[in-house]
């Protein structure tokens, strides 16, 4: 099973995202998603510098021959509203070189278009085999689950999938640890927080670089304000599901970008694989209930 | 433009159907449909006497197939679709794409729709479902502004469908996990969003509070008014300052955009409300009605009357109504 590092979800300055994907390319992450996903208002790297900065990244791995197999790949936006999001996303897309993470099904319009393979990510709603076949027969070549579904579900569906002899056609991901995308919205949470309309949020995310946490009025830490995105208040950690993930045979684990947390956190969870140790899991900070088929907040 | 009712039974959709409705729209009695509540839809029969109805007052039915096929539940999603396409149903409303798939291939002449759980917010997205489909309508997502509407409008190769009256979704829908990350169900994988089993109202010294499974979700003082605990229009502390971080309790209303998606060729509006009773799809059906009809009369005289707005405000939640995302300020 490989581990990848999830594109970050957050608003950070340039050069945060610099420092923390220069680490990315150094940590023992197989595969790194990198780019906005979240908002295009977010510009403190634009479209072309993500992926300047990923190229740089890809070549750095092809020059240094102790790297093996390392694989670079760039995320799109989930919410696209605007002729001008699309034509962005169209030119990254269009990169001729780098895997597309698609996050919407305009992004696999687009590259069905192109003739070029491309990931699914967690914000594609695909729920079964009938949706699996569509997306493959447009290029899909690895599908990540939606966050929501869980270890059962995941069993019925790959076993479908042996059954009709498409399991070797896509790798599977598994969304296992860090705060959770929930909901997109038109509306800025972030924005109203600090009572301002969308159009005037000077930008104000990037003042939050792990969200604006909301707690229920008992302090129940339930929600991360993330813009337009709504996020788990607490983290996703499916450490000890490991084993199971590997026997179910997912492909890949995805470790959220949350923070250099992250890279901890890639480490520790390879180890889950050699070496199993049973976590105990922070109920007021962490959950695996989306996995257990129970809450999503819970701790099974 | 069509006024596209919606019927959780029998009643409702005699009520909207002689109310005005020229199309209504219902679901099945079970986790295929996103208002999937007890009580609730349509069975075999039903759904043959709610057809019978429609057609014979020359008026349209649509059939909502809007939740996502479990994987070892495949075939209750196709049967759904035999079932609505075997009692004649006009058209189809569909989200998951293998339900889609299997629509289009087995009943290319029953018209499908894409619902607005399938979250089509752009140009790419929706030839996406026309290349693959063939779809005829696609509903749009209560997030785009009525100037995105407009461009969509303008470039569409398939014909539009939008929110124009009801609770207020403030997530681009069929991709909101609030509710399965609180209770373990969601409106894509159970059909319900916040669901009635999971509420509990407790009377205590601090006021009379809401929860959904446990968490709570708001709390009124004497004198306020307490509504169902939709979890995304309950209030929450951010930084020690407790208001509606979300949304609040209000319903969309859209009765002054009339001209302006009549101009843009938007083909039908739709009202939300399963859920709700015979007396509200009548109530609605009837202004709405008087609403288009007033429009159509008189495009260039067509101002909004007080008294619709009154009587839409008192079936909204926390009697208030907004434009929603339509209008930037909201956003």
């Amino acid at each position: 099973m490989k581990f990848s590092l999830g594109p970050s979800l957050f608003f950070w300055p340039k050069k945060q995202v610099e420092d923390f994907y220069y680490k990315a390319v150094n940590s023992s992450a197989d595969i790194i998603y990198l780019g906005e996903t979240v908002c295009s208002k977010r510009r403190e790297l634009r479209g072309k510098d993500w992926l300047n900065l990923a190229t740089n990244m890809a070549q750095e791995l092809t020059a240094d021959n102790s790297v093996k197999d390392k694989e670079i790949v760039i995320s799109t936006m989930a919410l696209l509203e605007s002729p001008a999001e699309i034509q962005v996303m169209k030119r990254l897309c269009d990169n001729g070189e780098l895997l597309i993470e698609a996050n919407d099904l305009s992004a696999v319009q687009i590259m069905h278009e192109l003739k070029m393979p491309f990931v699914v990510g967690p914000a594609i709603n695909c729920y079964n085999l009938s949706t699996l076949k569509v997306l493959l027969k447009q290029g899909m070549t690895r599908w990540t689950m939606p966050v929501e579904l869980s270890g059962d579900w995941l069993k019925n569906l790959l076993q479908q999938a042996e059954q009709e002899n498409i399991r070797d056609q896509f790798e599977c991901e598994v969304f296992s640890w860090g705060y959770l995308p929930l909901a997109y919205s038109a509306r800025c949470f972030t924005a109203r927080s600090e009572d301002r309309p969308k159009d005037d949020c000077q930008y104000c995310c990037i003042n939050y670089p792990l969200g604006r946490k909301m707690n229920s009025r008992e302090g129940e830490k339930v929600f991360i304000l993330n813009g337009i995105q709504t996020m788990s208040g607490y983290q996703y950690n499916l450490i000890n599901e490991i084993p199971e993930l590997d026997k179910l045979g997912v492909d890949i684990a995805r470790i959220s970008a949350d923070s250099e947390q992250a890279f901890t956190q890639l480490t520790n969870f390879r180890q889950q694989l050699d070496t199993p140790a049973r976590y105990t899991l922070d109920g007021v900070k962490e959950c695996n209930g989306f996995w257990h088929q129970i809450a999503g907040m819970s701790v099974a | 433009m069509e006024l596209l009712c919606p019927a959780g039974n029998l009643p409702a959709l005699k009520t909207a159907i002689d109310n005005g409705a020229d199309a209504v729209y219902i679901g099945m009695k079970d986790d295929t449909n996103a208002r999937h509540f007890a009580g609730l839809n349509f069975n075999d029969g039903k759904l043959l006497k709610a057809a019978d109805y429609v057609h014979q007052h020359g008026k349209k039915l649509h059939v909502a197939i809007n939740t996502f096929a479990h994987p070892n539940g495949e075939s209750r999603w196709q049967k759904a679709v035999d079932n609505a396409v075997a009692i004649g149903t006009d058209a189809l409303i569909i989200a998951d794409l293998g339900v889609l798939d299997y629509a289009a291939n087995k009943y290319p002449d029953v018209e499908r729709h894409v619902s607005v759980q399938a979250s089509t917010t752009n140009l790419e997205a929706i030839k996406f479902f026309k290349n693959n489909f063939d779809v005829q309508r696609v509903v749009l997502p209560r997030v785009l502004s009525i100037q995105q509407v407009r461009q969509l409008a303008k470039n569409s190769p398939v014909d539009l469908e939008v929110f124009a009256f009801g609770s207020l979704c403030i997530m681009a829908e069929g991709r909101c996990y609030l509710s399965s990350y609180m209770t373990g169900e969601s409106p894509n994988t159970v059909g319900a969003c916040s669901p009635a089993k999971y509420v509990r109202w407790q009377e205590t010294e601090n006021g009379l509070e809401s929860r959904l499974n446990d968490v709570l979700i708001d709390r009124y003082q004497e004198g306020e008014n307490a509504g169902y605990p939709t979890l995304c229009k309950g209030r929450f502390e951010v930084d020690n300052n407790v208001y509606h971080a979300l949304e609040e309790p209000t319903s969309l209303n859209t009765l002054e955009l009339i001209p302006d998606l009549a101009d843009m060729g938007i083909v039908s509006v739709k009202i939300e409300g399963r859920q709700r009773s015979p007396a509200y799809v009548e109530q609605v059906a009837k202004t709405w009605r008087q609403a288009i009809d007033h429009y159509k009369s008189s495009p260039d005289n067509y101002e909004v009357e007080g008294r619709w707005m009154q009587t839409l405000a008192n079936l909204s939640e926390g009697t208030q109504t907004t434009l929603g995302a339509y209008h930037r300020k909201w956003q």
